[in-house]
């Protein structure tokens, strides 16, 4: 029996065919995958089903009925429910009241608010959504937010959910515990759409999946009948490879060395608690963490960009906290850092790629003639890094905004890469880059380690560090609970280890 | 993925400010039928009086030189990020500057004081617009307060530095006595009859060619030295800014220098090239003009000069305007200077919105 049915869907945004001619068969009872790289067009498909878009062309079939959904409440009254990869949570709202906002039932809270708790508490039987209701929502682990959003939506009579990019903030085990909450939502004949990029979800759990590239499906299968290899083709339109080919590290000489450093926020929390570690040259050191675990304010304060509150950072014997020097001044000893925030720290979305390609160097005298700047310069500059790195369209002159993802980091990664760095701090340094892009990072990485370049590398995607890392520091709660060489990690291990339990009980 | 309400440049540069101008002007008539005078002809009196004549046109442009000075303080403080609402006051302290400079040393030769004019208007404008940069930088207090704060506590002192200490002695009204030869601008109409060419006795005068160079120095500066580099990343964004090893706080402090600099100009049009004393409230709103000038002008020099010479002819044609129809005072200008704004400004996506949708439709077919 059909949920959802999506027929001919086309939706145009100026120049982009986002949706070229999308049908989409939704069983009853189903976990349905949907794929596709940054761009391809999944967003824009669950944005015209939830109601923030109107396709241009196209119709829209719940439960056998055609429908108009012109808004989100239109999506909801026809039994759809969305989870945002960001939540939509009021933070110091308790879960109760986030669940019945918007669907009060009445002028008076109280009565509402009542009826809504038996609803909730026979829900959480059904589905085996255990959630406390009175707990405010900003103190729940995220993992327990992401219930709260999805009993929201059943609370509202959805019968179909889709969630995008559900794992993302997700620990290992947390993940796991939300597959085993969509099978039971599968088994009680709800209809489930799942938004992934990450392959290893779709095996595991859905039941059909669909692939979209540039804005088309070009692939509906069953799951059992496919291969991950076989689903990332498709995605990328041509071969490629999901594990990074590197050799075994040549280790040579510390280069940075990290003692006891601790870093608090604005609020005077700590958020990095005694952290010790030393780089070596020809190594890659991942550190792994569930987001927010104190991984991106390490990295910036190895950066310059927040001071710590006690502790040193040692590159190649200078101190860098104690002779306060700023990212300036640690880029010419030698030490760059790929952004974990792109957008908000790594470019500046006005400007134009070969002003991006500068910032932090543009006072280099090869980036200047006497007072002025040197823009010839400038320009072949970035047109060399542009062709090096295969970054497309190679247009120096056009605005950063107009690339893609994926190609803005590769400039990123140019600029600081050319930069010859004796040390390279990267943050997430495949976020919101497609499949093709991914594998081109990640072999210049390894192209850096294997230059004697010692790289720190802070990703929340398991699979990066367990691919690039020759050694792997875990992160939980701002502390670093345990060291593992590559060849004693597991993504088990690191799970369990990320989810705060110690080196030795995880073995 | 959002609409976009990206335009081609020719469009948003051009058709855009003509259509907010335009509606600007549409809304005035309304008004000034209202009023009870034919809106057609309050429009050729405004038209007229701006650029009708010799006279009409060196007024436009004298009172565009004092505007491209203060358009050009609020867009390089505003390329920074930060929000200077005190060109007025700087504008005020900085010709106190070249003021006092032309009192002591009005009989040198031109040459001799033109400089130290301009260093000293230079100086006393960035010296006042410090103060605010210094507490914004390392106090955090906001810089649209103090700024504001700071246009207050200039004309205090400078009302009683007037009434008190400067004022010419035997008189009444609190002015200085008139600057000696040396401190004239020369103005145009003198320039131009040393080569032959007859041109009415206007106030306009050299400045007008220090302000273009300004102009030229600051495009200079923003877009093709690092340092203004720097300020624009500052500007554009912070984060990156600490990112990229530049010190946002530095930027502040060095981009309201240069603000007040700028703003320090307006004395060489207002008081050497006009007034020939220092008088209370010489300014008299051209560094708030500024504000409209460089939002009009997106804060880009070019844009601005083109502003700056629109509030020009404004207030020229206006005193016009209010001179032959006496219904419609000077308030009224006023009136059209504020709808102008408001349309450049505050309502600028009442026409980008359609204009981008129309922009959307036709392209799908020229793909």
């Amino acid at each position: 029996m059909t949920a959802l049915e999506l027929r001919g869907i086309d939706k145009r945004f100026r120049a982009v065919h986002a949706n070229k001619a999308v049908s989409l068969t939704v069983a009853r009872g189903s976990v349905h995958g949907l794929i596709g790289e940054n761009g391809a067009g999944k967003s824009t498909l669950m944005n015209v089903i939830y109601g923030f878009h109107r396709a241009d062309a196209g119709e829209i079939r719940v439960q056998g009925k055609p429908v108009t959904i012109d808004s989100p409440q239109a999506a909801i009254a026809a039994g759809i429910g969305m989870v945002h990869q960001h939540f939509m949570l009021v933070e110091n709202f308790t879960v109760l009241e986030n669940i019945v906002l918007g669907a009060e039932g009445g002028r008076r809270l109280a009565s509402g608010l009542a009826k809504a708790r038996d609803e909730l508490t026979r829900l959480a039987r059904e589905y085996g959504l255990e959630v406390p209701l009175d707990a405010v929502v900003s103190e729940l682990p995220v993992g327990l937010q992401q219930r709260v959003e999805i009993l929201k939506a059943l609370h509202r009579g959805a019968d179909i959910l889709i969630l995008d990019e559900p794992t993302a903030v997700l620990a290992p085990q947390e993940a796991d515990q939300l597959f085993r909450l969509l099978a039971h939502l599968r088994a009680q004949g709800k209809a489930v759409i799942l938004v992934t990029h990450k392959l290893r979800e779709i095996m595991a759990v859905t039941d059909r999946v669909t692939v979209m590239r540039h804005g088309a499906v070009v692939a509906e299968v069953a799951t059992r009948e496919t291969t991950p290899r076989e689903l990332a083709e498709k995605m990328v339109g041509r071969a490629v490879l999901l594990q990074v080919e590197k050799g075994p590290a040549r280790v040579g000489e510390t280069l940075l060395n990290v003692d006891h450093l601790e870093v608090r926020d604005l609020h005077g929390v700590p958020r990095v608690k005694d952290v010790s570690f030393a780089l070596r040259a020809g190594e890659i050191v991942g550190i792994a963490g569930v987001a927010g675990n104190g991984q991106s304010e390490l990295l910036e304060a190895l950066a310059g960009t927040l001071q710590p509150s006690r502790g040193e950072i040692r590159l190649e014997g200078r101190d860098l906290v104690r002779e306060q020097l700023d990212p300036r001044a640690r880029r010419r000893l030698g030490l760059a850092h790929v952004p974990e925030d792109r957008l908000h720290m790594g470019v500046i979305r006005s400007f134009s790629a070969q002003d991006n390609a500068i910032l932090g160097y543009h006072d280099r005298p090869a980036y200047n003639r006497g007072l002025l700047v040197d823009r010839t310069a400038v320009r072949s500059d970035c047109e060399q890094k542009m062709r090096d790195y295969d970054v497309r369209p190679p247009n120096p002159k056009l605005s950063i905004s107009a690339f893609s993802g994926g190609n803005q980091q590769k400039l990123v990664l140019a600029r600081e890469i050319d930069a010859d760095p004796r040390v390279l701090l990267v943050g997430q340094p495949t976020r919101g880059v497609d499949i093709g892009a991914i594998e081109f990072i990640h072999r210049r990485l390894v192209a850096l380690r294997d230059a004697g370049k010692a790289l720190l590398l802070v990703s929340v995607e398991l699979d990066e560090i367990l691919g690039l890392a020759d050694r792997i520091l875990v992160m939980n709660g701002g502390e670093i609970v345990g060291e593992l060489a590559r060849a004693e990690a597991t993504e088990e291990r690191l799970g369990l280890m990320m989810a705060g339990i110690k080196a030795e009980a995880a073995s | 993925m959002s609409a976009p309400t990206k335009l081609p440049r020719w469009a948003e540069l051009g058709l855009l400010p003509l259509l907010n101008l335009a509606a600007a002007l549409v809304l005035s008539g309304l008004i000034v039928r209202i009023m009870g005078e034919n809106p057609w002809t309050a429009c050729k009196l405004l038209v007229t009086g701006a650029l009708g004549s010799q006279e009409a046109i060196g007024y436009t442009l004298y009172y565009a030189t004092n505007f491209i000075f203060t358009g050009l303080a609020v867009a390089v403080a505003y390329q920074a990020g930060l929000f200077n609402i005190g060109a007025e006051g700087q504008a005020y302290i900085g010709g106190l500057g070249t003021g006092l400079v032309c009192l002591w040393l009005g009989h040198w030769p031109f040459w001799a004081v033109l400089p130290l004019a301009v260093l000293a208007g230079a100086g006393a404008g960035a010296g006042w617009a410090f103060i605010p940069a210094w507490l914004q930088a390392r106090r955090g207090s906001h810089i649209v307060i103090t700024t504001i704060m700071f246009n207050f506590i200039a004309a205090a002192l400078m009302t009683y530095l007037l009434v008190n200490v400067l004022i010419k002695p035997g008189q009444q009204s609190p002015e200085t006595r008139e600057f000696a030869a040396g401190a004239t601008m020369p103005a145009v109409h003198e320039l131009l009859a040393k080569v032959g060419i007859e041109f009415a006795a206007t106030p306009f005068n050299l400045s007008f060619g220090l302000a273009l160079v300004a102009a030229g120095l600051v495009w200079l500066f923003l877009w093709r030295t690092r340092w203004g580099y720097a300020l624009r990343v500052a500007g554009e964004n912070p984060t990156a800014a600490v990112y990229a090893g530049i010190s946002p706080s530095r930027v502040t402090i060095g981009a309201m220098l240069l603000s007040g600099v700028l703003a320090g100009g307006l004395g060489l049009n207002e008081l050497m090239g006009a007034q020939h004393r220092l008088l209370l409230d010489f300014p008299s709103g051209a560094g708030f003009v500024g504000i409209a000038v460089a939002l009009m002008g997106r804060n880009h020099p070019v844009g601005i000069f083109g502003a700056a010479v629109l509030f020009g002819a404004l207030a020229q044609g206006g005193s016009q305007l209010s001179f032959d129809l006496p219904k419609l005072n000077r308030d009224m200008v006023v009136v059209i200077q504020g709808l102008v704004i408001l349309f450049c400004g505050a309502l600028e996506n009442v026409f980008r919105t359609p204009l981008a949708a129309l922009w959307r439709r036709k392209e799908p077919g020229e793909r």
